[in-house]
């Protein structure tokens, strides 16, 4: 895992997991949307407990290369990202696009499901609110006043 | 003089994230609790202080990293952090 301030380098992921006994390499990237809950986003700024971040996704990492003979590389942006940026990559290669896939998407899924990074989100109205995917309306508004 | 005095307190560092910072209008703090405590002393002692009323009824916590349950006991020197729901990805 590596959470970075700058671009995610696809390549960089390409090259972590690449080995001549792969034939098939899946690779998931998820980019920031420009609208959430039928509002129009302008921005996104993700923050990230770092510590326990790295040690969550390297146990996620771990599970999935017990699981399937593959190799997975993750990285995840913090910091504000405008509309279409990367904002996390999961690579995973292995001898066959099954189970290339496979990891690919357990990666991603537990990652969204247990690794505390945040989301706030500004929209065109310049409002901002945490992004809450338990809340019923999806997103809990920031305070007035509020720290950032 | 072969007797020691059991502590009383122990002091623990409490990390606070996204809507939780700004409940609390701080990202990090250092917190003494009466001896022995769980996550849920740490909890309640959160609850207490000005902004933490407003902290949800279901909280989730990670000591030293990894996630636990309320009765979990406490050392002195524990990193507790308090987490927001995760929206990451």
């Amino acid at each position: 895992m590596h959470l970075t301030a700058d671009p995610i380098r696809i390549e960089e992921l390409i090259a972590a997991v690449s080995a001549p006994e792969h034939g098939g390499l899946a690779l998931f990237l998820g980019t920031v949307r420009d609208h959430d809950a039928g509002r129009d986003v302008t921005r996104l700024e993700y923050s990230a407990y770092g510590d326990m971040a790295e040690a969550e996704c390297g146990r996620i990492v771990r599970e999935a290369t017990a699981r399937w003979a593959a190799r997975v590389a993750v990285s995840h942006r913090i910091g504000t990202l405008a509309i279409g940026e990367i904002a996390v990559a999961v690579a995973a290669a292995a001898a066959h696009r099954a189970e290339a896939f496979d990891a690919c998407r357990y990666v991603i899924e537990e990652l969204k499901r247990r690794v505390p990074i945040w989301k706030l989100e500004t929209y065109a109205d310049g409002t901002e609110a945490w992004v809450d995917p338990t809340a019923l309306e999806g997103v809990i508004p920031v305070r007035q006043g509020g720290a950032s | 003089m072969t007797t020691t005095t059991p502590p009383r307190t122990l002091t623990i560092r409490v990390l606070l994230f996204a809507r939780y910072a700004e409940l609390l209008g701080c990202a990090r703090l250092e917190l003494d609790l009466p001896f022995p405590a769980t996550v849920s002393t740490a909890i309640a002692a959160l609850r207490s202080r000005p902004g933490g009323e407003s902290l949800p009824a279901r909280l989730f916590v990670a000591r030293n990293l990894e996630q636990v349950t309320d009765d979990v006991a406490l050392e002195a020197g524990d990193e507790v952090a308090l987490l927001p729901p995760l929206s990451g990805g």
